[in-house]
């Protein structure tokens, strides 16, 4: 188990269990976190899980891959610290990961 | 497509078929396959401009691993193979055309009217909408809708609309990278912002583009649009937050956003059916709707123990089938036939 909590934009936090393999967005269906609509369920074809990666995350979560990074160009509000939650599998190395999301998905 | 029709003319006759199809994703073909079998012959209307629905849109290079008999298939291949098995049947097939309208004409048909100004008239209808209809992306900019259709447009209708103006085009992909090169020689300015000096378009396009920067002809932003400024629904600038932090206006009366495109329900919500959670309600035997002789199969209709994947999709359009049958052939027999077996089924399928 990792603990991922998702911070909601007005600050409201939900600590969820991540189990290892599965990815952050799944997380996030599953305990059913407002904010992530995942519209093509995980495909990385429609950037609707995009969440911000609290700063001292950053590295451990890693880098965007290249399909990610022209996803995101259908995001709103894109930052540094931008990834797509289906793309960002869960282990015990984020356990604690703070992730924020966006206002609205679109 | 093989045995499509080119709608792009705008037709006063209206279109007389048995059934119309709402929606060329699996099931919508699927669907012209089993009514094709019972004689009942189609029409096919989608909003997108090839058949697939959400396996071209979304996923046609994923690979699917639930449909029977297919332990690995991509969306456009399934697409491509659904396409081909209805062939024989000779469905009309119209693209880039979204169903706006849908009431009952007379007794017992019914009218159907697209966006691209088409009119049809069958005897049954089969709503196969999927996730609903794929529209253009709305970027949530505060106040756009106030500029919506007056200075903010999400798909080009007739180039000649921009003259003159000075647009600004949003987005890194093949819509905006085409329109780029495509309204320069019309437009008085035109600038393209993209949130990075990197295009998902494809190179040979990007590579006109960049050409005409070169040639100060246009020019290239890097940033994303935080807000816009004008009244009275007329845009004059956007103000864009660049790479660098930094705000800075760009002057324009006319903004094209092409963020990619969405799935909404649409017009269905306005046709009098009986709808749980944007989900047209039907009964398991017949997935008729409740309006007798409108059908729903496939992610968008919804019963007791539904479960949204494309092999249950499969079996609704087979069932419904049955009852559109009896529903254009009010008191006639339907003989249960086996493609394996029945000379009458395969020279239908053109191969007896």
């Amino acid at each position: 188990m990792a603990k991922i909590i998702f911070i909601q934009h007005n600050g409201t936090e939900t600590e969820t269990n991540g189990i290892p393999g599965m990815t952050v967005m799944e997380t996030a269906i599953k305990n059913q976190v407002p904010g992530i609509d995942a519209d093509c369920g995980g495909a990385c074809a429609c950037a609707t899980c995009h969440v911000y990666v609290g700063e001292q995350w950053q590295e451990k979560v890693g880098k965007r891959s290249a399909m990610e990074e022209d996803m995101l160009d259908f995001a709103f509000d894109v930052r540094d610290n931008s990834r797509l939650s289906c793309q960002i599998k869960v282990s015990d190395a984020i356990d604690g990961l703070r992730v924020t999301v966006p206002e609205k998905q679109f | 497509m093989p045995n499509s029709i080119t709608t792009d003319a705008i037709t006063t006759d209206a279109i007389t078929t048995d059934a119309v199809i709402i929606g060329a994703g699996p099931c919508g073909l699927f669907s012209v396959f089993e009514l094709g079998l019972l004689d009942i012959r189609c029409q096919v209307i989608d909003i997108l401009d090839r058949p697939g629905g959400q396996c071209a849109e979304l996923y046609p290079e994923k690979p699917i691993y639930d449909i029977p008999a297919l332990p690995i298939v991509t969306g456009a291949e399934l697409t491509q193979r659904l396409m081909e098995q209805s062939k024989p049947f000779k469905a009309g097939y119209h693209y880039n055309q979204m169903v706006t309208s849908l009431k009952k004409r007379g007794d017992s048909d019914f009218e159907l009217t697209t966006d691209g100004g088409l009119t049809f008239h069958s005897k049954i209808v089969v709503i196969a909408a999927g996730g609903g209809s794929f529209q253009a992306k709305k970027p949530p900019i505060p106040g756009i809708e106030a500029y919506e259709n007056t200075s903010v447009f999400y798909s080009v209708k007739k180039m000649e609309q921009f003259r003159g103006k000075d647009v600004l085009i949003v987005g890194g992909g093949d819509s905006a990278l085409d329109w780029t090169n495509n309204l320069q020689p019309v437009v008085r300015s035109l600038t393209l912002l993209h949130r990075r000096d990197d295009f998902r378009a494809a190179p040979d396009s990007v590579n006109k583009m960049r050409a005409l920067v070169a040639a100060e002809k246009m020019s290239l932003k890097i940033g994303q649009v935080t807000g816009l400024k004008g009244e009275h629904g007329l845009l004059s600038a956007a103000t864009v937050k660049g790479a660098d932090g930094n705000s800075f206006d760009v002057v324009t009366n006319a903004m094209l956003p092409f963020f990619g495109l969405t799935m909404k329900l649409g017009p269905v919500a306005d046709w009098g059916l009986n709808l749980n959670e944007n989900l047209i309600k039907v009964d398991t035997e017949k997935f008729e709707s409740s309006e007798p002789g409108i059908f729903a199969v496939g992610d968008i209709n919804t019963y007791p123990g539904k479960v949204k994947l494309i092999l249950s999709g499969f079996h609704e359009a087979a069932l419904m089938a049955q009852q559109a049958f009896h529903h254009i052939n009010p008191g006639q027999r339907l003989m249960f036939q086996y493609t394996t077996s029945s000379t009458n089924l395969q020279k239908k399928l053109g191969v007896a």
